[in-house]
């Protein structure tokens, strides 16, 4: 993206609602940040809806907070508590139905959520990178996931450079920003007066052509690289980019998993947000006049106790060996699964842990004895 | 329904329970059928594999399939009440509504271990997806060598299928050795561990196969002294049981290690789940 | 928990006040449609707060709201039990003693004294204590007060004949699954959510406030790593005692922690 080589466009500040005015135009409803409880959250956009400038997202273990941008821009926010997991893999939805008729005899259906073409404006390099790794968990070849595959058809991705990273992203490393490069319909790079605007997709394309922008310039083009490079430098935290399935799996019985459990709240939060996490639970909720149920879907969490329940014992009892689990499964057996780690080095699990386990920390830890031995 | 393993992530299809019968207090079996009289002609498994029974209102719990691919009857689920799902399927009668999908997982590797002996360990109640072994190569006698079946139970009245095992050790080329921790009047076996039984054991360990399901720290006892013994590893299998809910790979409760029990297993072979199941916690 | 229930028809259902503000008998009140649907299908003899009046009769179950706060509860309890085939414990009341098993901790005939004019006439136990403490409990259901989709799933699980699913997840889980902001990362106040039982829904998340505990400890509750993070967010050790002292002070789990930190104070 913004190489030179594809057609950009350039998209004055003061233009940007009529980006979002043109996908309504062309029928999508629009999400866009919006603020709420104190973090950069996904809403639904009126037309008149303004979005939210000036504001940067200070995070830190177990911290967000947001702040001044000091040059007043839209996107200087790096991420919210969510990535769009939500929107394609959603916290509680129906999958069938089964009826009960007067004689007992049970009739089942299909039940395939509503969604409408929808467009989510700001989306950030990591998340896409996670909707990958989803697309790659839930739409898996002959396995399609019907729910997942009915919402993620819908989407419209407008992607946005991150060019003022949190403390605790480190996506550099991980190889997934912060600059996108894959997988959005149009992507924005935000400079002081105004947007590099490029399309990859044929939807996305056909939403620019409508906007009739100007190309944009060399110079913007160039401040637009520039800036991604800066902002892949500013990174502090990382994780190894090897590897790690040999180096943590040598290492279950490490004592450092002991001092986590100590320190872990077994509360699920960094699997909430974690926009890579796909564990769900299935479960009944039956009508009151006993004639029907809806069989659906929440999600869970490895640190759950139902997660390992089996009848007669727990295969995950203790906040140590749930810990372990999902950062083992997370950074080392994902890669059996899916060829690559799960981590797409957002950060979430860092800021969103409400006591500030931080995943780097402990990876470095773990493989540090491996080291020494 | 007969569809690529693991496509059938639901609605289930309707199902009618033919008949159940009651083998310990708290075990009984079900027999299936599928209500769609082509979809039940269809319906196909292999010893092993399991399907996800629904109760009406409570949701699903994954049983394995403990009949003969061959039989006409129904689809045989032996099952112990111990949950909420697994109580309320207790409460059925022959004429009572489930739903059903399936099958799921991969059986047992029936077929590539033809012409050897076939040693099958079984431990607590793990036993019924070793029965459709049983079953499989008592039909498909001359398939394979001899056949030893192992069974431990803890309390003397846990073994159900007492009348099955003495039958089984009246076939040719069979042997049947039981073990109960705690043995009761009249027990007719041995009294103590499992693996006490397996010097008693009669088999080739150069042409031997075991397939073995129960408690994982019995299925390691008995896989050491296996090894012991001659069988190769590479002819050592036993089936995991994990929390399974989607069945198809995707709501991870079930994942161990890298692979999910309900498409990569529920049988492995000992090599692809040895390492793991020294740790507790996969 | 017995499963035959459900051939019984319509089962007879009584709901018993203890010690309590009546808050978990309008959760039944207040389901409203479902009420009436609930009423198609069970009988309702014995609801004091909803009209029908009979509290010696035999039912099927029993639902108990309250402590064990006074002589008379204690004797009560025991008939009511006896003359159930299954009884279910609804509230922190009835689960962990309640607001006023708060008494436990102190020499309560102090505090009699000083509130009422004729201490004399309060005739009430040293301990307030829940159900569980004194007869056979089959479910119990906690949160102050239990929340009407609770009750709904008991009582749909208890006409299905299957026991009722023991939610011992952290109230955290359904934060987040309501997409809502922690707001112990982005407001830095002390919420009880991770080692708060679920079954309110994050209630109080969604009010864009801390969890106070209602419903109880979670399972694996890390109440030591929990009171950590407090002191790091500034509350002093007693502020810590207190949030972990209040309305399910009795809780085993809460009492422990509140003990750890007083310890720790002194």
């Amino acid at each position: 993206m913004f190489s030179g080589h594809e057609p950009a466009g350039f998209l004055p500040l003061a233009l940007l609602d009529t980006l979002v005015a043109a996908l309504m135009a062309q029928g999508y409803e629009c999400q866009g940040p919006a603020v709420e409880n104190g973090a950069i959250v996904m809403r639904e956009l009126a037309e008149t809806d303004v979005l939210p400038r000036g504001l940067q997202a200070e995070q830190a273990p177990g911290h967000y907070r947001l702040t001044q941008d000091p040059l007043n821009r839209y996107f200087a926010w790096a991420n919210g508590p969510q990535a769009i997991k939500p929107q394609v893999f959603a916290p509680k939805e129906s999958m069938w139905r089964v009826e009960r008729d007067e004689a007992g005899a049970l009739q089942f259906a299909a039940v395939l959520p509503e969604m409408p073409k929808q467009a989510i404006i700001g989306v950030r390099a990591c998340d896409l990178a996670a909707l990958a790794l989803q697309d790659a968990h839930f739409l898996r070849d002959g396995r399609r996931d019907a729910h997942y595959a009915q919402r993620r058809e819908q989407l419209f991705l407008v992607a946005v450079q991150c060019a003022v990273p949190a403390s605790t992203c480190f996506c550099a490393s991980t190889g997934d920003g912060p600059t996108p490069t894959t997988g959005y319909d149009i992507s924005l790079a935000e400079l002081a007066e105004g947007f590099v605007v490029v399309a990859s997709s044929g939807k996305g394309e056909a939403v620019l052509s409508a906007l009739n922008l100007l190309p944009a310039t060399s110079q913007q083009i160039d401040a637009a690289q520039q800036q991604g490079q800066a902002a892949a430098a500013s990174q502090t935290r990382s994780l190894p980019s090897r590897n790690l399935l040999e180096a943590l799996m040598s290492q279950l019985e490490h004592p450092r998993w002991d001092e986590v459990a100590a320190r872990c709240l077994a509360c699920g939060n960094c699997t909430a947000v974690c926009p890579t996490c796909f564990c769900h639970a299935e479960g009944d909720e039956p009508s009151l006049d006993g004639h029907s149920s809806e069989h659906g879907r929440i999600w869970d969490s490895c640190f759950s106790e139902s997660h390992g329940h089996l009848h007669g014992f727990n295969v995950r009892p203790d906040i140590r060996s749930r810990y372990r689990q999902w950062l083992i499964h997370k950074l080392a057996t994902w890669h059996e699964q899916y060829g690559r780690s799960g981590c797409i080095g957002c950060g979430r699990c860092i800021a969103w842990c409400p006591v500030g386990i931080d995943l780097t920390e402990e990876v470095s830890a773990l493989t540090a004895s491996e080291a020494q031995l | 329904m007969t569809v690529e393993n693991g496509m059938d992530a639901g609605p289930p299809h309707a199902a009618t329970v033919v008949s159940r019968t009651q083998e310990s207090p708290t075990i009984f079996t079900l027999q299936l059928r599928l209500d769609d009289a082509a979809a039940q002609a269809a319906y196909r498994f292999a010893p092993g594999q399991f399907n996800m029974l629904y109760l009406f209102g409570v949701g699903e719990v994954p049983i394995s399939i403990m009949s003969d691919p061959g039989d006409r009857i129904g689809i045989g689920h032996t099952i112990r009440a111990a949950g909420r799902v697994t109580r309320g399927l207790a409460e059925l009668q022959p004429g009572d509504p489930v739903g059903l999908r399936g099958p799921f997982g991969r059986g047992w590797p029936l077929q590539e271990m033809g012409g050897n002996d076939i040693v099958l360990v079984t431990g607590g109640l793990g036993c019924a997806p070793v029965v459709s072994v049983v079953h499989y190569i008592l039909k498909r006698r001359d398939r394979f060598g001899k056949l030893v079946i192992i069974q431990g139970v803890k309390h003397a009245e846990d073994l159900i299928w007492r009348e099955q095992y003495d039958h089984w050790a009246s076939m040719p080329d069979t042997q049947v050795l039981v073990a109960a921790t705690e043995g009761a009047a009249l027990w007719p076996w041995h009294v103590g561990r499992v693996t006490d039984l397996f010097a008693l054991a009669r088999f080739n360990p150069k042409r031997a196969a075991a397939m073995m399901c129960g408690p994982e720290g019995m299925m390691r006892t008995a896989a050491e002294s296996l090894l012991q013994r001659g069988v190769p590893e590479s002819r050592l299998f036993l089936s995991m049981e994990r929390n399974m809910q989607c069945a198809v790979g995707r709501c991870g409760h079930c994942q161990l290690g890298g692979s999910f029990v309900c498409r990569d297993g529920p049988v492995y072979s000992w090599g692809q789940v040895k390492d793991l199941l020294v740790h507790r916690g996969f | 928990m017995n499963a035959s229930l459900v051939k019984l028809g319509k089962p007879r259902v009584a709901v018993h006040k203890f010690s309590s503000c009546d808050g978990c008998q309008l959760a039944f009140l207040n389901l409203g449609e479902d009420l009436l649907a609930l009423a198609e299908r069970v009988e309702l003899v014995h609801f004091a707060e909803a009209g029908p009046l009979d509290p010696d009769t035999e039912v099927d179950i029993a639902f108990v709201e309250g402590s064990v706060s006074t002589p008379q509860d204690l004797e009560r309890i025991q008939h009511i039990r006896q003359h159930s085939r299954m009884l279910i414990a609804i509230g922190a009341c009835a689960t962990s003693g309640g607001i006023q098993a708060l008494r436990n901790n102190t020499d309560g005939t102090d505090w009699v004294a000083q509130i009422y004019a004729h201490p004399e006439a309060i005739a009430s136990l040293a301990h307030s204590t829940p159900i569980s403490s004194h007869v056979k409990v089959d479910f119990e259901l906690w949160g102050c007060p239990v929340s009407g989709p609770q009750i709904v799933a008991v009582v749909n699980s208890l006409l299905l004949g299957v026991a009722p699913h023991d939610n011992v997840d952290k109230v955290c889980t359904e934060c987040k699954r309501r997409n809502l902001t922690c707001v112990m990362v982005s407001h830095g106040v002390a919420c009880m959510g991770p080692v708060t039982r679920a079954g309110c829904g994050a209630l109080c998340p969604s009010l864009g406030r801390d969890c106070y505990g209602c419903y109880g400890p979670a399972e694996n509750a890390n109440t030591d790593a929990l009171a950590a993070q407090f002191g790091h967010l500034g509350l002093t050790p007693q502020d810590i005692v207190r949030r972990f002292q209040s309305i399910n002070s009795q809780a085993p789990v809460f009492l422990a922690a509140a003990e750890k930190m007083r310890q720790r104070d002194e």
